[in-house]
């Protein structure tokens, strides 16, 4: 049946028709409507609408509406390129609207190597919609039948005729309403014109001349600054707050509501004084772990033992398949406490406005931000806009809105626009941490490579990557959560940073223990045809088979993570005084077909040397509920002269569907680095951070 | 107290101890200068004085007071960008760009002392300067081509 496309205003159209309508009409002018700022793309609009997706302006300037959010994944360039692939617009004319609760559709949050699955395919969608309506548009324009009608660069083109018209001359900057429907004809990725090619950064000039605006740059007229006062360690309760001082400051508000006390002055310098001169006391809570007795903490606080043999992930017996055997290898692996360290801290700027609140903040979780900011002052969510300009990076660690709420909170007793920039201090003590975690690895293998069992359990650092990815007749998997000293949560690719480094480490050993090459050992136990490509091609790269010489050590790690499939090995110099040099690194990396390579290397790389920091030595030291290396100078993470040679290898597998590459490219680099210095010295790490230090050392942890 | 920012004169009122990066990013609106840490360990608040790179963040206003002050919006010339940063355009260098001015007044200042510096030159005087994204790979080829132009 044809189904007609129609245009309409989307507001106009649900001030009359009401939600969830789809009623056959055309309102005619959009910009006429009375009292009302024309503002394509509402959350009003129903999300099967293209409507809700991609607005063309009547100057052919194309808006596209996403809920993801650009913290450097350089998906703003990426969701372009898709867009202008299936849309046949140069991506130039395409602005990208992200991250703001009140013009795009719902989205649950950036994370999870989603972005590209998920919206990429969302966006393809609908633009492929968008497309087929235009030229429908065109046909009926012109009353000729939609063969022979093409989109190309903007424009709808009938072949016979040579005659065109832009698409804004089609939609008249009207919303083209038609349901997105599930079996559109995309564009196939060996077609690909704009996908697939490496298009710079949108927007590039802006970042490299300091014109983008990060939060943290923001200014709206009247603007005060905020400060908040911390308490001195976890869990401290407030006794007494002397404000007189601060509050006497000419221009300064002290804002108190219980044990919140927060600080509005008109410049930055000043609001940090005031907080100074508040004299509080703080009753501490004593007798809280550190980082000597983490482990044993977590371990003793987990949810039990009998959680592992309901687990779901349970396969044959595991002492049965010891029993198997001819050799056993149990081991336990600790994992730290790491940082995210995302160059700009978290910071907020909130205004109210006739009992409306708009925060302009840095998370990845707009709508998770609003909700919060709604429940906190008894809002409904239509009174809460979220609105987060590209940042400064996150990493997994910011899908929280604690500057949010507090910048809203002065804001909304000083009656005046406040923006919070947290301290780097601030950062490091009140964000959260990538969980520490206990993994105790049980393995049995026979003489020819074959392995009988394979028993995992992850104490508290959480289940992502903790099934094994190799073949085994009987296996129990287990995470068992405990009760964290410090505030946890998510970072790059979860938990798989841990248990990929503890599976392939037990992987390597257990090759050792039947003299059997660890690359070898690997492709014997593995029935992923897309593993064991990475494995294949990046061993071959590498030269793995090539010489060493005295001192050097091979190795070998992988996996396969969110639809990324990575293999990491690494080549390290172990000397005399046993300084440990990783030398060069090759990862082969195949997420599907591939949107842009150059910023899928860059991210490929950038995963690699981030990495490099929690296999080495970044590592939170802290002590009964104080954070000990809260700075840039204490806490170290990877710079120019830590990284070595790397190559990147990416298979472009057009065939399948693109998938997320934000994290995968992390999980290999740990594991290659700590089983080639197994291979240089005899001594197999357990711990990450391996060499926090600089120099090998046999030490526990 | 007169600053020299970007060739023009300013006069400050602030404390002589005040930082640098307060007064450039808070009262001049020169927000290309980044905070990072507020120690001088990160390098995103780099900016020129008297054409050396000093760390915005730990530079008291009073020692900067009568120097040319250049910020990373003080590099582009009637439009034009800095061929350092035409460099670090035309390698796509980025991801979140937190890190981007102090990296390109790092370089720009290292470029100035030395128009051809060898690998381990440039590792050594970017060596202050993070880019937790990891694309110091990236920024070195950029550091590169911009010492050919």
């Amino acid at each position: 049946m044809y189904n007609a496309p129609l245009i309409f205003d989307r507001r106009k159209f649900l001030k009359l028709a009401g939600r969830g309508l789809v009623v056959a009409f055309v309102l005619k002018d959009y910009l006429s409507f009375a009292g009302e700022t024309p503002q394509p793309g509402s959350p009003m609009a129903p999300p099967g609408e293209v409507g809700a997706w991609i607005h063309i302006g009547e100057d052919g300037l194309t808006s596209v509406y996403t809920g993801k959010v650009e913290f450097g994944q350089n998906i703003r360039t990426s969701l372009s390129q898709i867009v202008a692939e299936e849309l046949k617009l140069p991506v130039s004319s395409i602005t990208m609207i992200m991250g703001d609760t009140d013009l795009v559709p719902y989205d649950a949050g950036t994370f999870g190597s989603r972005t590209t699955p998920q919206m990429g395919t969302q966006l393809r969608k609908a633009a492929v919609t968008a497309r087929e309506a235009l030229i429908e548009l065109a046909a009926k324009n012109w009353d000729v039948s939609i063969s022979g009608l093409i989109a190309e660069n903007g424009m709808i083109v009938n072949s016979a005729t040579g005659q065109r018209i832009g698409y804004g001359g089609l939609t008249k900057g009207q919303q083209i309403l038609r349901t997105i429907s599930d079996n559109v004809p995309v564009i196939v990725a060996k077609d690909w014109k704009v996908a697939g090619k490496s298009l710079p950064k949108v927007d590039g000039r802006l970042f490299i001349s300091g014109k983008h605006l990060y939060v943290s740059d923001m200014h709206v007229p009247d603007m005060l600054y905020g400060k908040v006062l911390r308490p001195p360690s976890y869990n401290a309760t407030l006794v007494t707050a002397d404000v007189s001082k601060a509050q006497a400051m000419p221009g300064v508000t002290v804002v108190q509501d219980g044990e919140f006390i927060g600080v509005v002055a008109p410049d930055v310098v000043a609001a940090g004084k005031g907080l100074q001169l508040i004299d509080a006391s703080w009753e501490e809570k004593t007798g809280q772990p550190s980082t000597a007795n983490i482990f044993d903490y977590l371990v003793k606080n987990a949810s039990g033992e009998n959680n592992e043999r309901g687990s779901e992930n349970t396969k044959g017996n595991v002492e049965m398949g010891l029993k198997e055997s001819d050799f056993q290898l149990s081991q336990t692996y600790h994992i730290n406490y790491i940082a995210h360290v995302p160059l700009e801290p978290r910071a907020a700027l909130a205004e109210w406005v006739d009992g409306k609140l708009t925060v302009w903040t840095g998370t990845q979780r707009p709508f998770g931000v609003q909700d919060d900011l709604a429940v906190f002052f008894k809002l409904n969510k239509e009174k809460v806009r979220v609105i987060v300009p590209d940042t400064g990076s996150g990493y997994g660690g910011k899908h929280s809105g604690e500057a949010a709420v507090e910048a809203a909170r002065l804001a909304q007793v000083v009656k005046k626009p406040v923006k919070i920039v947290w301290t780097r201090e601030e950062e490091f003590t009140w964000a959260y941490f990538r969980p520490a975690g206990v993994i105790k690895a049980t393995a049995g293998v026979k003489k020819d490579g074959t392995i009988t069992s394979w028993k995992f359990v992850n104490y508290n650092s959480g289940s992502a990557g903790l099934d094994t990815q190799y073949t085994t007749s009987n296996k129990q998997i287990a995470h068992l959560p405990s009760k964290t000293p410090l505030r946890q949560g998510s970072y790059r690719a979860l938990a798989s940073t841990g248990n990929v480094f503890a599976r392939e480490c037990h992987m390597t050993d257990l090759a050792r223990l039947i003299k059997m090459d660890q690359l070898d050992f690997r492709l014997k136990n593995m029935d992923d045809d897309r593993f064991k490509a990475v494995l294949q091609a990046a061993a071959k790269a590498f030269r793995w088979n090539g010489p060493k010489a005295s001192g050097h050590g091979y190795g070998i790690a992988g996996g396969f993570e969110k639809g990324g499939h990575v293999a990491t090995c690494a080549e390290v110099l172990v000397n005399e005084d046993k300084e440990v040099k990783v030398l060069r690194v090759t990862q082969a990396f195949e997420c599907g077909a591939i949107v842009n390579p150059h910023h899928l290397e860059n991210q490929i790389m950038g995963a690699i040397i981030q990495g490099l920091g929690g296999a080495l030595f970044e590592k939170i030291d802290f002590s009964s509920g104080k954070i000990l290396n809260s700075s840039l100078s204490a806490y170290r993470v990877p710079r120019f002269s830590d990284v070595p040679k790397i190559e990147v290898l990416l298979i472009n597998r057009e065939d399948l569907p693109s998938a997320g590459a934000g994290e995968a490219g992390i999980i290999g680099i740990a594991p290659a680095i700590r089983n080639a210095i197994l291979d240089a010295t005899g001594t197999g790490l357990t711990v990450l951070p391996m060499i926090p230090n600089g120099t090998l050392t046999t030490d526990k942890y | 107290m007169v600053l020299d920012v970007n060739g023009v004169k300013h006069q400050i009122t602030a404390d002589p101890d005040v930082a640098l990066l307060n007064v450039l990013r808070n009262q001049l609106g020169l927000t290309g200068s980044k905070y990072g840490c507020g120690e001088g360990a990160c390098g995103a608040c780099t900016v020129l004085v008297n054409g050396k790179p000093v760390h915005a963040c730990i530079t008291p206003i009073s020692n900067a007071a009568g120097k040319e002050i250049t910020t990373i919006e003080g590099l582009e010339g009637n439009g034009k960008l800095h061929a350092v940063q035409e460099a670090f355009l035309a390698v796509d260098v980025f991801q979140c760009s937190y890190c981007a001015s102090g990296m390109i007044m790092s370089a720009v200042a290292l470029l100035n002392s030395n128009s051809s510096p060898s690998e381990a030159a440039i590792l050594k005087a970017m060596n202050g300067n993070i880019c937790r994204c990891g694309t110091y790979p990236f920024i070195v080829k950029a550091i590169k081509l911009a010492s050919k132009s």
